[in-house]
């Protein structure tokens, strides 16, 4: 029970994170599809930092200098989403599903190698962290809390502040709103929505480490993060771009996931005889069947997607 | 004399052509900077064996054999290539073509080597598991708003443990591979008319031709007649097709059905050849649809641009096997086809572009602004 609350919490903190990613790039107006590379991206830049970092440094500013190195890649990696999709009004569609599939192959070419440079026998894509990971737990007892958990609601609280009650926040989401009213009243819009995008991009990669801390200690790059970038943004629209209700649907979605890790550990659904397949589905038909229930009324912000064009009417 | 080639520039075809080389170009000079960073020595070598693929081999027969192999492989990612681009054509992104495509794996190696079934019956499953699969994201696009990318994804996620499941009983009992359809049954391999003798190779099979004649007659369809016209003007305005009297919530629903069907129909004559086994631990979905959207945008969005494309995709990826692969890896191919659709996106910025520089060379030529006509800048 207490292992299913605690995955159920570490998954719930991924979502929150990458999904209020989306919320602030979809409020300026920018789509953000490549959650899921980025993700890939900022864990990377994690785990190389775990790989290099003196393991002595002392735990509050190892887990400071891992987070700072995910979000900086995070940030540098979604750059490409906004140099694309709003300098040069590119199809947001097609640059987002680009930066996935980028995000892979760059860093299992960019683990290989380094694995290969370490160790010629060694053509492997997998980071090792069972040292460092240690730093990031605390443990009471049989439950493990993880500082991930923390941040998220730290940074859950701040998100809420910075959308609703300053002046950023509000103009931000004017500029996903309606773009060309923004403008009139002196609001950059480009500048906007380089701000949302490079938001987007640090949360995204600090999910990103948060998911690789989350169950194992060494990831092989070649998996990605398992479309945890769209379950995340299928908990943004179920939690209707608002933070308050993001965090709630990651629980719901998090719960899920983790019973996926954890079901044979109670006698009732083990006694169902459903195959182990059938709970790894679950999290994904959960999503498809939130989705067709919330989709149509739908509160999206009403120029996403849309390149922002000076011009037009 | 230089009017004429301005002209020839002015096309639209031709623009698609040159941003394409451009993508491609580009992408592989990225791949060759990426190579160079990791290891210096050899980088050149093996971005020109990527190049190479099969000229690789000195022997002619050993060529004609890979290249045979390389068009065996080019069918299912021509035919993913052709789903995406015909959704897209309709103003859907069907990013579910990986998960249609799986379940048309599925569909097709279950019913040839559990059922016993022919070739052509097992195709045909394939097809119906594709559009079966796609459908549900057409109902829930057109009736409940959903939007298509998402649920595509987390169907494909679906789709792919389904899959394990269900082919997990005709694997190989000693490994992870699913059984050769040869060994259990041959009616279920799709018949190659002596085209194996001609390339020496046995996975050369009518599906190379057959999917090229595939992609012309949807080039027909989409071009020539009223039902494609009717499906691309829901794609660009669902309303006013409604208010026209199309039935804009059908065609969505249609044209997700073919797509579907298109990638399930891929994956049947890919997997019907026996080049390559299901493996049921798989824990990502193929690559082929992913490749496929690489496939359609460096097509320049056009069916017979596409099956070139995914023959130089198809090419690379070939080639990713003979990189030194002491110093790099086989997936910088993969990286290869990323950065090309990564810089599709550009394309728009290229086209508008090039018909700047056309425009201020006509407007210096003449001396008159008010001569240019606007329609030059068409597409």
């Amino acid at each position: 029970m207490l292992l299913l609350i605690q995955y159920t919490l570490i998954f719930a903190s991924v979502l929150t994170l990458v999904a209020l990613g989306g919320c602030f790039s979809e409020h300026s107006g920018v789509i953000n599809l490549g959650l899921e590379g980025i993700m890939v991206m900022g864990a990377l830049g994690g785990a190389l930092a775990m790989r290099y970092l003196p393991i002595g440094i002392p735990a509050f500013f190892y887990i400071l200098l891992v987070i700072f190195f995910a979000i900086i890649v995070g940030i540098i990696y979604s750059a490409l989403l906004g140099v694309a999709a709003i300098n040069f009004k590119a199809d947001q569609t097609i640059v987002g599903t680009a930066l996935n599939m980028l995000g892979t192959a760059a860093a299992t070419v960019i683990v290989k190698a380094i694995n290969t440079a370490a160790n010629p026998n060694d053509v492997s894509s997998i980071i090792q962290y069972i040292e460092p990971k240690k730093k990031f737990i605390v443990s009471f007892k049989s439950f493990e809390f993880n500082w991930f958990m923390l941040i998220t609601v730290i940074i859950l609280a701040c998100a809420w502040f910075i959308l609703y009650k300053t002046k950023f926040g509000l103009r931000l989401m004017a500029c996903g709103e309606h773009p060309q009213a923004a403008d009139s009243v002196g609001i950059n819009v480009l500048k906007m929505r380089w701000f949302g995008v490079m938001i987007s991009g640090g949360l995204g990669g600090l999910g990103g480490i948060c998911y690789i801390l989350a169950g194992v200690s060494e990831w092989r790059f070649e998996y990605g993060v398992a479309g945890f970038g769209f379950l995340a943004l299928a908990v943004m629209i179920f939690g209707q771009w608002k933070p308050t209700r993001i965090a709630l649907a990651a629980l719901m979605f998090g719960f899920f996931r983790a019973l996926s890790n954890t079901y044979f550990g109670f006698g009732f659904l083990t006694n169902l005889g459903l195959p182990s397949t059938f709970y790894n589905m679950l999290p994904y038909i959960i999503s498809i069947i939130v989705l067709a229930l919330t989709s149509k009324n739908s509160k999206a912000p009403k120029a996403e997607g849309i390149p922002y064009d000076k011009g037009q009417r | 004399m230089s009017k004429e080639k301005v002209n020839l520039f002015k096309r639209p075809g031709v623009q698609s052509f040159i941003s394409s080389l451009i993508c491609i170009i580009l992408g592989l000079f990225i791949a060759f900077i990426v190579l160079l960073i990791i290891n210096p020595s050899g980088a050149f070598s093996s971005i020109m064996n990527v190049i190479k693929n099969f000229f690789w081999f000195r022997n002619p027969a050993s060529r004609l054999k890979y290249f045979g192999e390389t068009l065996a492989k080019t069918v299912p990612l021509l035919m993913c290539a052709l789903a995406v681009l015909f959704s897209y054509k309709v103003g859907l992104f069907n990013i579910g073509t990986p998960g249609q495509y799986c379940a048309g794996i599925c569909a097709s190696i279950y019913a040839a080597l559990n059922w016993n079934w022919g070739w052509l019956p097992c195709l045909l499953f394939a097809m119906v598991a594709g559009a079966a699969l796609a459908s549900i994201v057409g109902v829930l696009k057109a009736y409940l708003n959903v939007n298509e990318v998402i649920s595509g994804i987390m169907l494909n996620w679906i789709c792919l443990y389904f899959t394990n499941a269900v082919l997990t009983p005709v694997k190989n009992p000693t490994g992870k591979d699913t059984l050769t359809i040869a060994s259990v049954n041959k009616g279920g391999l799709i018949p190659s008319l002596g085209l194996d003798k001609l390339f020496n190779d046995k996975y050369v099979t009518i599906a190379i031709p057959l999917a090229i004649i595939i992609a012309v007659v949807i080039m027909i369809i989409l071009e020539k007649t009223k039902f494609g016209y009717e499906l691309r003007a829901t794609g660009l305005n669902k309303n006013a097709a409604k208010y026209c009297g199309m039935m804009e919530k059908r065609n969505i629903i249609v044209t997700l059905v073919i797509s579907g069907a298109l990638a399930g129909m891929g994956a049947g004559f890919y997997y019907l050849t026996d080049f390559e086994q299901w493996a049921v631990t798989s824990s990502t979905v193929p690559g082929m649809g992913f490749n496929g959207i690489a496939a359609t945008f460096l097509g320049g969005l056009n069916p017979i641009g596409t099956i070139f494309s995914s023959y130089f995709i198809t090419h690379i990826t070939a080639g990713g096997a003979f990189v030194d692969l002491t110093k790099y890896s086989s997936q910088i191919t993969d990286l290869i086809s990323a950065l090309i659709i990564y810089l599709c996106g550009f394309v728009l910025f290229m086209k508008t572009f090039m018909n700047n520089v056309i425009r201020r060379r006509e407007v210096k030529k003449t001396g008159k602004y008010e001569n240019y006509k606007q329609d030059g800048r068409k597409n």
